[in-house]
């Protein structure tokens, strides 16, 4: 059990300002990812929390007590690297025992402790080989039972499926999900760039840019009410629509967004006017783009679409789901 | 692939160079061994390249004398064979004379007529009868010239001679006594130093380096005298003699340093960061990870500059001059060698024994290790070797 509060954290590396006034509360349990563009902080953040970096000013609590001074082993946490960092030389055994041996405790405790870890993630028949002769998915697997084999409160992932193949990283996507049902009392700090990761994994997730906290939420509350124009953008898939000039004047708003599900066709002239630029059909979806005056709209159809290309269409936002933003690019509350 | 080679004369010119050093260094080493496997008579009459055919030689011998004749149908014969109280194993007769200058003059198996009716018939295999219708005088018998042809023959002889009686043995066993813990003792020093530079938080981490940079081109030549002085004042102020082992033993780690720390550095330096951030994350002090993680993975480099260094201190003569005596309990091989063409230099012998003695040790070390050799030398440029 263990929660972690953010406060004022500041990170600079020389004059480049890393973290700006960071504040964040992650209560014990939770799943919580960092999400944002590459270069926004996010690793940096991880490694303020886990004691590798030191932070310019702020201060780091772990269960309530500061830790800006306690050294990463100290602080009852684990992290999983994206390069998994698994000791070549080292058994998968060895791998996993070697925080245990640091401890101080003794072959047989160890053995037993790697060895229930082993069977967790069914590591068992493979605990004598060397990483090198593992797969992608066994590597994960090693580096995972490295951080539960601690008993570590916190745990920390810093991007760690970005190194495997697509089919791979949904399956283990569902295997950390599961692990995270398996110890449901273990703090979870999530690092990824991939927003169907953070949308799916998450209890809640927190947007970065730049260095600054843009909005924490569940994934729902992201979707439905970003508060700004780039949290918008950067949560679903594909991308916000974003409308300025006329139709965003008509409702008070320097730029409205509009999700491509949530378009009507309608035969008003007084709708947005535009030509079907292209098609894609994915059998399950369609996804329309359109060109218009106010540039290029992608809508989404379900299932297949009638509509050919080149055809004109009228497109309308649906009114209760158009998130109008104003002058700093912030929403515009109603 | 014969093709592209023929395409690429930048590869040819490789393949060409490769063979170029391959055979620059091959043919010095195979001529040292052939040479000092032969015979000492061989050697000087022929040269190594021909020790595999079999040499011919001109040799002189001596037929019995008049005590030995016997009388046979009338005529006394003298018999015997022209390699007995000859040095060396018998060979095939090919030729033979009389006179010293034409010591071919007649065919093998020929009965040739001498003055006042006198024949003599060698054969092959060295035997020889002389007849003479009148009965010999002389005592002593006469000279005969012939030409022998002897096969290739090789010995371990000169090795035995330089190993036991020449000293080489003694010295041999004084350049392990230099050289194994002149390189043992600064890769521990080393391997330590390498860790620190590389991977933890110092002040003036960046000068030190600097400074380790900048003493690998200090000439061995210009610090020599100075260390000396040094080490024979504080020799003296402790009560230790100046020429002892322990004395070229430290000479040989100040000079190997600079390097074997910048070598090491830039390996260990290489290291993936995430293994080093994850083992302290698991809870590893700097020295567990410096034993645990970092030398079993720096095994490689650890090999090359032991490679380097074993060389080095094998191949120095300088540095053992000074540092050490020229008594037998301290005479290096580079020494005893140097003495050795002073003294024997005639004896090709013992010369090509002592030499090739001298580099077994090298040669050993670098096929025994040369995979660790070339990544070493790659240490420097490529990141993780």
């Amino acid at each position: 059990m263990a929660n972690i509060k953010l406060i004022n954290l500041n990170k600079s590396y020389g004059t480049v300002h890393i973290l700006k006034d960071v504040n964040l509360d992650i209560k014990s349990g939770e799943f919580i990812v960092f999400v944002g563009p590459s270069g926004c902080g996010k690793s940096t953040l991880l490694r303020a929390i886990s004691g590798l970096d030191q932070v310019s000013s702020g201060t780091i609590e772990i269960d309530n007590a500061v830790v800006n001074e306690v050294p990463p082993s100290k602080r009852g946490i684990a992290m999983v690297f994206q390069s998994y960092a698994l000791y070549p030389h080292m058994s998968v055994f060895e791998n996993i025992g070697f925080a245990l041996e640091n401890q101080g405790l003794n072959r047989a405790e160890i053995k037993t402790k790697v060895e229930a870890v082993g069977e967790m993630l069914q590591l068992t028949s493979y605990l004598t080989r060397l990483p090198k002769a593992l797969s992608g998915g066994q590597r994960q697997r090693v580096a995972i039972g490295r951080a539960i084999v601690r008993g570590a409160k916190v745990f920390l992932f810093d991007e760690p499926l970005s190194n495997l193949d697509a089919a791979l990283r949904v399956q283990m996507r569902m295997e950390i999900a599961k692990l995270k049902r398996d110890l449901p009392n273990t703090t979870m700090v999530y690092v990824t760039h991939d927003q169907v990761e953070a949308m799916t994994m998450a209890d809640r997730i927190v947007v970065l840019q730049a260095g600054r906290v843009m909005q924490v939420g569940t994934p729902m509350e992201l979707y439905e009410n970003p508060n700004s124009v780039f949290v918008a953008g950067f949560i679903g898939s594909p991308k916000m629509n974003f409308i300025t000039g006329g139709p965003a004047e008509k409702l008070q708003a320097k730029t409205i967004g509009v999700r491509p599900e949530h378009f009507e066709f309608s035969i008003a002239k007084t709708d947005i006017a535009g030509t079907l630029d292209y098609a894609e059909i994915l059998g399950s979806d369609s996804f329309l783009y359109v060109t218009t005056p106010t540039g290029m709209l992608t809508v989404r159809q379900p299932g297949r679409t009638e509509y050919k290309t080149g055809q004109k269409l009228n497109l309308k936002p649906i009114a209760q789901h158009v998130h109008r933003f104003g002058e700093n690019e912030m929403r515009l509350q109603n | 692939m014969l093709k592209r080679l023929q395409l690429e004369p930048s590869r040819l010119l490789l393949n060409f160079a490769v063979i170029l050093i391959i055979a620059l260094w091959t043919f010095p080493t195979a001529g040292l061994l052939i040479s000092s496997l032969r015979d000492k008579n061989d050697i000087a009459a022929s040269g190594w390249w021909t020790a595999l055919s079999s040499a011919d030689r001109k040799q002189v011998g001596r037929m019995k004398g008049s005590a030995d004749q016997v009388e046979k149908d009338g005529k006394f014969v003298i018999a015997g064979n022209l390699f007995d109280g000859v040095d060396a194993a018998a060979g095939k007769v090919s030729a033979f004379g009389t006179k010293v200058q034409t010591p071919g003059a007649n065919p093998v198996g020929a009965t040739v007529t001498l003055g006042a009716g006198q024949t003599l018939t060698v054969s092959v295999d060295g035997s020889y009868v002389l007849t003479s219708p009148t009965k010999f005088a002389d005592e002593r018998g006469a000279r005969i010239f012939f030409v022998s042809s002897q096969p290739p023959r090789f010995t371990l002889d000169n090795y035995q001679t330089v190993l036991f009686s020449e000293g080489i043995g003694r010295s041999f066993i004084n350049s392990l006594t230099v050289t194994i813990p002149a390189t043992i003792i600064p890769i521990l020093i080393a391997a330590f130093a390498a860790y620190a530079l590389a991977w933890m938080k110092l002040p003036f981490r960046g000068l030190l380096i600097a400074i380790i940079v900048g003493l690998l081109v200090v000439p061995l030549q210009m610090s020599l005298i100075p260390l000396l002085k040094l080490y024979n004042a504080a020799g003296y102020f402790m009560g230790v003699p100046s020429k002892t082992y322990l004395g070229i033993w430290l000479a040989h780690t100040g000079f190997g340093l600079p390097f074997a720390i910048y070598l090491l550095r830039s390996y260990i330096a290489g290291l993936p960061k995430d293994l080093i951030e994850s083992a302290q994350i698991d809870g590893a002090n700097d020295f567990k990870i410096f034993r645990r993680i970092v030398l079993p993975l720096c095994f490689p480099a650890l090999a090359s500059f032991a490679i380097f260094q074993f060389l080095w201190v094998w191949n120095d003569l300088l540095v053992a001059i000074v540092f050490l005596g020229s008594g037998p309990d301290q005479l290096v091989l580079t020494g005893k060698l140097n003495a050795l063409l002073g003294s024997r230099g005639g004896n090709w012998e013992i010369l090509t024994a002592s030499a090739f003695v001298t580099i077994i040790v090298p040669l050993t070390v670098f096929f025994s290790l040369q995979r660790y050799f070339v990544r070493g030398l790659l240490a420097g440029s490529v990141k993780g070797g």
